[in-house]
Order: C-alpha cells, then sequence, then structure tokens
C-alpha cells in the first residue's frame, strides 16, 4: 500500500483525499511500525528546508526510510519541499538534505533573469517533459501544475531530470533517480493533472 | 509560461456565505462547502475564503471550518479572518491551507509578517489590504474591521513595508469597488505591480471576463480575484456558481497577454 510520510508537514489530506477519489488505498504513516510494509512512499512538504529536515529527524523514522529507499528500493515521491530535501544541500540553510538524488537546491534570487521576476513563483505553470518518464504518462500535452516556491533543486546529473518548467530560466520542476522521485510542484493542488500525475505514480 | 491566476473569493459570515456591496449589505448566498464542491469541478486556479466576523467579532479563527474547507479543497486555498498570532497562522497552514492571509493584525502590528514568516515560509504569508482612493491624491487609505476603520496608512508605502517584512503576496481589495462589477481600479493594480517585487492579487470590482481580461491586459502576470462574477448570473444577478472553462481562460489570458 501507498503511505503517506506523516512527519508533521505538508498537506496530508489532500493526498488522501485524491487517492480516495481515485479508488486507490493509501495509509498514513507516522511510525516507523507504520511504514515497515509500505510499497510507495509519498514524502510531502512545506515551508523552509531545515524545518522539514529537524521534523524528519525528531520524527524518529529517518532509519527506516533510508532502508525502504536505499535496501529495499521501495518508490518514494518527494513533493515541494519534500522534493528539495532529496538533494544534498539547499542554500536556504545549513543542514545536510536527505542525498538520495545528487544536487543542490538554490534560490531563484540567485539567477539575474528570475531575480527581476516577482517571488515566489506563484501560480499555474506549464511543464515539458523530457525523456517521457512514465511519471507523466498522458500529461505530455498541455499539462500545467500549482507551483508555490522560491528555491528550485539543481540536480547534479542532468539525466535525472524527467521535467522542467520556466520563469525567467529553465529549472527542473520533476527528478528521477531509480527509485527516487521528486516534484517541485503540488499535484495534489492541480487539479486533473495532478490526480494523473498521482495516479501515474501508484501505477509505477 | 507562468498564467495570471483568476481566483474566486469567498466570504463567510456565521459560516454561511455572503457577498457585500462596498463591503455593506451582506446577503446570504449559501454554503461555503457546497461553493468548494462546485469550484473544485470547475477546476479554478486558487480560492480564497475570508471570514468577515472573525476580526470584527475579535474571535479565533474557526478551525473547524478551515478544517473542513481544507479537505474539500482540490486547488490551493487561501484563509483568512481572524488570524492575530503566528501560533494561529502555524496552526491554520497545518490544516492543509496553502496561504494564510493577514489583514487588520498586519496594519497595527507589522511585525507580525515577519513572525508568521519565519513561522510557516513567505511563501504561504498573504497580507489583504482593504483600500479606498484619498480625496485629490494618487494614493490609497488601509482601512480595516470592514472597511469601518480608516488607518490613513498609505497603501502604496506598506506595500514595500510589508514585502520586506516578509510577505509572499499582497491582495489590494478595493472598497470603493467592491460589488460594483464595474470593472477593476486598473490604474491602482498597475501601480502596485509596478512597485512590488512580490505576487500580486487585485480584488474588487470585477463584473465580467472581459474586466479580468483588461486586468492582464494591464498588468500581465497577476492574480484577479472576484466575488461577485463567479458568484452571482444574468441580470437579476441570481446566485449560481460559475468560473470559466480551461479553454475560456486560456483565450482570456492569450488575447490580453499573448506568449
Amino acid at each position: 500500500m501507498i503511505a503517506l510520510v506523516d512527519y508533521g508537514l505538508g498537506n496530508i489530506q489532500a493526498f488522501v483525499n485524491v487517492y480516495n477519489r481515485l479508488g486507490i488505498p493509501v495509509t498514513v504513516a507516522k511510525t516507523a511500525h507504520e511504514l515497515e510494509s509500505a510499497s510507495k512512499l509519498i514524502l510531502p512538504g512545506v515551508g523552509a528546508f531545515d524545518h522539514a529536515m529537524e521534523l524528519l529527524k525528531a520524527s524518529g523514522i529517518r532509519q527506516i526510510l533510508d532502508h525502504l529507499v536505499l535496501s529495499k528500493k521501495v518508490p518514494i515521491l518527494g513533493i515541494c519541499v519534500g522534493m528539495q530535501i532529496l538533494a544534498n544541500t539547499s542554500d536556504e540553510g545549513t543542514l545536510s538534505g536527505l542525498g538520495w538524488i545528487p544536487g543542490r537546491v538554490r534560490s531563484f534570487t540567485s539567477v539575474p533573469e528570475t531575480a527581476e521576476l516577482p517571488l515566489p513563483h506563484m501560480g499555474w505553470n506549464d511543464i515539458h517533459v523530457t525523456g517521457g518518464h512514465k511519471l507523466f504518462e498522458g500529461l505530455e500535452e498541455d499539462a500545467r501544475f500549482y507551483f508555490l516556491h522560491s528555491y528550485f533543486f539543481e540536480s547534479l546529473h542532468q539525466y535525472s531530470v524527467i521535467a522542467t518548467a520556466s520563469y525567467g530560466t529553465d529549472f527542473c520542476c520533476a527528478v528521477q533517480s531509480d527509485n527516487v522521485y521528486g516534484v517541485q510542484f503540488h499535484p495534489e493542488k492541480s487539479h486533473h493533472f495532478g490526480t494523473g500525475l498521482l495516479k501515474n505514480f501508484a501505477e509505477l | 509560461m507562468l498564467r495570471p491566476r483568476i481566483i474566486p473569493c469567498l466570504l463567510v459570515q456565521n459560516n454561511g456565505l455572503v457577498k457585500t456591496v462596498n463591503f455593506k449589505s451582506p446577503k446570504y448566498v449559501g454554503d461555503p462547502i457546497n461553493a468548494v464542491k462546485i469550484f473544485n469541478e470547475k477546476e479554478s486556479d486558487e480560492l480564497i475564503v475570508l471570514d468577515i466576523n472573525a476580526t470584527a467579532n475579535n474571535g479565533e479563527p474557526n478551525y473547524k471550518m478551515i478544517t473542513k474547507l481544507a479537505a474539500e479543497c482540490r486547488m490551493p486555498l487561501c484563509y483568512g479572518g481572524g488570524v492575530r498570532t503566528a501560533a494561529q497562522a502555524k496552526k491554520i497552514i497545518g490544516l492543509g491551507v496553502e496561504k494564510v492571509a493577514i489583514s487588520a493584525a498586519a496594519v497595527e502590528n507589522p511585525q507580525l509578517v515577519t513572525q508568521i514568516s519565519e513561522e510557516v515560509g513567505r511563501q504561504s504569508v498573504v497580507v489583504v489590504l482593504d483600500v479606498k482612493k484619498r480625496l485629490l491624491s494618487k494614493d490609497y487609505d488601509i482601512y480595516t474591521h470592514n472597511a469601518k476603520k480608516n488607518t490613513k496608512r498609505s497603501l502604496f508605502e506598506m506595500v514595500t513595508r510589508f514585502e520586506e517584512l516578509g510577505a509572499g503576496e499582497i491582495v489590494i481589495n478595493s472598497i470603493d469597488n467592491d460589488g460594483q462589477m464595474k470593472g477593476y481600479d486598473i490604474e491602482l493594480a498597475r501601480r502596485v505591480k509596478q512597485i512590488a517585487h512580490i505576487p500580486i492579487t487585485i480584488l474588487g470590482g470585477a463584473g465580467s471576463l472581459k474586466d479580468v481580461g483588461n486586468l492582464v491586459h494591464n498588468c500581465g502576470i497577476i492574480g484577479a480575484a472576484a466575488g461577485s462574477l463567479f458568484v452571482f448570473k444574468g441580470v437579476y444577478n441570481a446566485v449560481l456558481i460559475n468560473y470559466p472553462k480551461q479553454s475560456e481562460k486560456d483565450e482570456l489570458i492569450r488575447t490580453n497577454y499573448p506568449f
């Protein structure tokens, strides 16, 4: 079953609602015991990078997550800050990320073309799917998602980037490395486009 | 490309959905949860829900109602009404709301914006400013308490100040245009858009999609919020929740802001 990782951040209920409507069973997991049998994981997140890492540490589930993701290769989807903490470091904080996808989280203010635009990057934006990953099946044309962020994931390896969006500059809005996935936008708040993506993830 | 946002703004009073004219004579127009369900089906860009009782009555935000709204809402939700502390804002974000709006409390104590921003991240902090044009001046006064109290603060000064203090978005609500359905105050929108470095949303006055188009034409990427437009329909202003289809929105944006 898909487990929504509840470490105190993100709109867990919104994911529950989407999957309920799809008729796909999900569970909300807070403890190692509850996570143990998960076949897929969703890691939501909002707010600041360090805050997310602190909460994850305090939740006492880091070890089981490492085991599930790195040893058992359970697919995991990080959302928004849940995607950013997949990286090694962030300009926003001083703590180390999970480091599951090599990369660094950068501030839009460090990009001259974007620094001139209103920040945060807020609203509905198109995405450009690179490489046609199954996560975006049926969403290659005309798909748009809701974004709300001031930092973005800079992947060390170009091949980990599976979709980009444009705001002053092209930036990575979806990453994948092996069984680890991340999206910067909010599929749980992106109407049928987001529902499509969450369905695809469930069917991977 | 990033698109302008077209946002229904719902006013809540005593748990019922209401619509005002110039911030007065609230008319009961239905049940808020039911309205959210309809906007889900219509796939609106975002939703703003403002509880107009909460501040006026000095009450706590109605967490029960907010929980229900957040659970039902399939688009990003901004809640405002009665938020006076960072702890309240954090609690509301924890209920699954994307953005929390502060108004009177922020005008009275601008540092609150910083406190909330540090607690929930600036992307989730919205300052809503109710404004009225000053006589013989290009500036606007900020009002609070449902437009009953003139704080005599200058809108343009406060926009910059709130931005520096950590606001992630500012919603400008025109008291003069509220419920008039005669179009947005374009000059106001242009001037705020010029000075701001954060997303801006304009509320008050939209009577047709043409008005929304006109705002986009003049200001580009902006939030176009409306109450009456999405709640009333027809010459007799019958209550009927409505919202443009995706193809209508795309067309409206394409004609007014080509990309």
